[in-house]
């Protein structure tokens, strides 16, 4: 207790208030623009860090982190683009709500949310670091191909239209997700002999291409009716009381989402990619009314951007006592730490607790300062977004993809790949085919691919490897959780073709 | 521990002027405009972080901007394939290159796009010697304990690594060969997922670098490291030799400059990275480092050594 004390009067310093005041709005709005990545930005933080005495460079780069999660929901609302890969979940009701008008509100709720979520993570963190880091190594490499083929089986109950079309989707991704050097094994894939592609279809480059290239298209198409219903233009404001209500009036759904976020963010290697989705998936599924969500319900939002930022303070949780980074940022914030001679482990909090509670507690602080920070920088970015020309804003943002994706990996491939899924993207949705199950089949087959190859290398000593994948008790539950969602989304359906 | 901080900083900045001072010394034509420095590899990882140290030493040093650009892909072969082929040899343009990383890749895959003599190498300013750890509640003392177990076991102990035909794994080969351990290696995508493989026994051991058995020295034995002389952040540690197996490997990690690149510029280069390791050194040692200078012939002669050490592993 007194560490926590001390460790909260090192925080609560001006100079400090400014830095995460900073962090989080320069977060804000690199996570607002597509391609513009956390781990991006907290890299061209690190020299700056280094300056720093060991907490002010890790209570910036966790404001950064926060701020750039929070962020992402700005451009998913009001432009029906993820910017981040952690608020996919969030275009699919923000983005309707704005077109309905309450663009603003939407921002409110999702800053509620993340509000939430940030300090409900902060709590997990200091409360119960030790045992939710004993879960997270029961996650081997059968374990993960398990989790995987459950997040595949998201993409049945997330496609709006028919389950054969998310299918397909799926499989689409999971096809792209094959290019490039193996995961294990390390041949050469789909690259027909040409150099560049060893490098792969990144998850990034496939979001802003499925994303926001078709977004861009079909406003052009459009031209200013577009924007305009998606900007809202019979705005109510923020409506932040009503806002608050609505966030609150549904504890389950708020409760239920930040613990998925607490898992999703301790298993290494999933990321924060698929957290929204998980919790988005679960809010709807829970749900009196499913079928409301996709069109402007509030439920989805607050499940995606709470989930979403419990991830920040979450994913300490492996890397604080075990150097394990769950998500790329945090093998940034690794990096800091071991540069300044810090040894995560129980040892950090015993020796030097008044650091690490002090790190802990200026995410919580990062997490309030988004209510200032957030509706005000909401506001500004809602204005700009209205009252600029479409004919300024398409090509803008245009702009801003292209040199956000090339300095992704500073590779001209990247641009042209970009570009091409964007193109095909516009042509699909034609289709009737979403872009969140091809971004899923991505993300997913590759952690499907390195457990399954990775506990079939582990069992070359026993006869059949593929027993392997049975063998441990949280595999059996991960399997029967599987069976379960499978079958809870064939059954509803047949009882409402009966109806 | 505020106090030590701000003296490690105070001999930065000391090092740093020093390096500004030291400045007017070189040619004056060159550098006539930014330095564009490619990391082949993502954020985060210790070339990065390195690189990131040396940033604004450079700037300092040199009186120009320095930008640290990443370009991840392939294990390091996308960007070492652009470089090579685009790159202008005019010193203005370095890359971070990593050992075994630019043997093996050439030999194993027909596409990685470049070759292993196709860089000018500045210097090799750092070596990780690889590390065979366990975890601490682990049966195996020593590494005896480990072989033995290997031997009369075949495949089933499982040994993790960092990626396929890469440091880890050619160094996990050739100690099945010296030892006659049958042994399973299993790969992982970097160096990121190895403690939790460790910690959660997911592996029965796991080979990595120095600077990972410091990171995790409370929680794992280290049975073996594969150096010249043992290393003074594992003195307990002993070296493979002293077990009676000739194994000494780890990654080195350097810069190079396209081929053709004037000497004069890649020396100049080559002396501002040796200063600046001294610098380092006093951050990078304690985690795990060798600060190094391997640069001319003696860059060449490491370079046929690796081939000789893995090159059969690779065409097998």
């Amino acid at each position: 207790m007194e560490v926590l004390i001390a460790a909260a009067l090192a925080v609560l310093q001006p100079h400090m208030l400014l830095i995460v005041l900073l962090g989080v709005t320069a977060g804000l709005f690199v996570g607002a623009l597509p391609g513009l990545t956390a781990t991006m930005a907290l890299a061209l933080m690190l020299p700056f860090t280094f300056a720093m005495e060991a907490l002010e460079g890790l209570v910036a780069l966790g404001a950064v982190y926060m701020g750039t999660i929070y962020g992402g929901a700005f451009t998913a609302i009001l432009i029906n683009t993820p910017g981040t890969p952690s608020s996919i979940a969030t275009t699919f009701d923000g983005h309707p709500m704005a077109k309905q008008g309450r663009a603003l509100e939407a921002i409110s709720i999702a800053t509620i949310a993340s509000v939430v979520g940030g300090v409900v993570g902060v709590v997990f963190l200091l409360l119960a670091a030790p045992p939710l880091a004993q879960l997270a190594l029961k996650f081997g490499p059968s374990e993960m191909f398990w989790v995987a083929i459950l997040g595949l089986t998201l993409i049945g109950s997330l496609a709006t239209g028919s389950v054969l079309k998310g299918l397909l989707g799926g499989a689409i991704g999971l096809i792209i997700g094959t290019i490039g050097i193996s995961p294990i094994g390390g041949e050469s894939r789909f690259t027909f002999g040409w150099p560049p592609l060893q490098a792969g279809v990144s998850l990034i480059v496939a979001l802003i291409g499925l994303f926001v290239i078709p977004e861009l298209l079909s406003m052009m198409r459009q031209g200013r009716a577009a924007i305009d219903s998606a900007a809202g233009l019979g705005d109510g404001g923020f409506r932040f009381g009503s806002a608050m209500t609505t966030v609150f009036s549904k504890p389950v759904n708020l409760i239920r989402s930040c613990v998925i976020g607490q898992i999703i963010a301790i298993i290494p290697g999933a990321g924060g990619s698929i957290t929204s989705l998980v919790a988005y998936n679960e809010a709807k599924r829970g749900s009196d009314d499913p079928d409301s969500f996709g069109k402007g319900n509030p439920e989805g939002l607050v499940a995606s951007e709470s989930s979403n930022n419990v991830m920040v303070a979450g994913s300490m949780v492996p890397l604080l006592t075990l150097g394990i980074p769950g998500a790329p940022p945090d093998a940034v914030i690794l990096g800091v730490m071991l540069l300044h001679g810090l040894r995560p482990g129980l040892e950090l909090f015993s020796e030097t607790g008044v650091l690490a509670n002090g790190f802990i507690i200026s995410m919580g602080l990062a997490a309030l300062m988004l209510i200032p920070v957030g509706l005000l920088g909401g506001r500004l970015i809602y204005q700009v977004i209205r009252r600029t020309p479409h004919y300024f804003l398409v090509p803008t943002i245009l702009v801003i993809t292209i040199l956000g994706t090339y300095a992704l990996r500073n590779n001209l491939v990247d641009v042209a790949l970009m570009l091409g899924l964007g193109i095909v993207g516009f042509a699909i949705r034609g289709l009737g085919l979403d872009a969140a199950p091809i971004v899923l089949g991505l993300i997913l087959g590759t952690i499907a691919e390195q457990g399954y190859v990775q506990t079939i290398l582990g069992g070359m000593a026993m006869d059949i490897p593929q027993l392997r994948l049975l063998e441990n008790t949280l595999s059996q539950i991960l399997i029967v959780l599987t069976v379960a969602v499978i079958g809870w989304t064939a059954w509803p359906r047949k009882r409402r073709q009966k109806d | 521990m505020t106090k030590t901080k701000n003296t490690s900083f105070a001999t930065l900045l000391g090092a740093v002027a020093g390096l500004a001072l030291a400045a007017p010394a070189y040619a004056q034509d060159f550098p006539e405009r930014a330095i564009e420095y490619i990391i082949p590899f993502n954020p985060g990882g210790e070339s990065d972080i390195t690189a990131r140290m040396q940033e604004p030493m450079m700037e300092e040093a040199l009186g120009v901007g320095v930008n640290v650009r990443h370009q991840p892909g392939g294990g390091g072969a996308v960007a070492w394939a652009e470089f090579q082929g685009n790159a202008e040899p005019d010193g203005h343009e370095i890359i971070g290159i990593n050992l075994p990383h630019i043997v093996g890749q050439p030999i194993q895959r027909a596409d990685s796009g470049y070759t292993t003599e196709g860089f000018d190498v500045i210097t090799w300013f750092h070596f990780t010697p690889h590390v065979l750890v366990v975890r601490a509640d682990s049966p195996f003392q020593t590494l005896d304990d480990l072989v033995n177990f290997a031997k009369e076991n075949p495949q089933s102990l499982t040994v993790g690594g960092s990626g396929t035909f890469s440091g880890n794994h050619l160094e996990t080969l050739r100690m099945e060969q010296l030892t006659e351990a049958d042994v399973t290696y299993i790969p992982f995508t970097g160096t990121g997922p190895l403690p939790a493989a460790i910690l959660g026994g997911h592996v029965g051991a796991v080979i990595s670098n120095s600077t990972l058995a410091v990171q995790m020295v409370d929680d794992v034995r280290t049975l073996a490291v594969a150096s010249e002389e043992r290393l003074d952040v594992l003195p307990d540690t002993p070296t493979f030799r002293e077990l009676g197996y000739d194994i000494v490997g780890g990654t080195y990690r350097g810069v190079a400059a396209p081929k053709g690149t004037p000497a004069d510029r890649v020396e100049m280069l080559a002396n501002l990275f040796t200063e600046m390791n001294t610098t380092m050194a006093e951050r990078q040692v304690p985690m795990g480092f060798q600060m190094t200078d391997i640069r001319g012939q003696a860059a060449v002669d490491l370079l046929v050594r690796m081939r000789e050490q893995y090159g059969d592993f690779l065409t097998q």
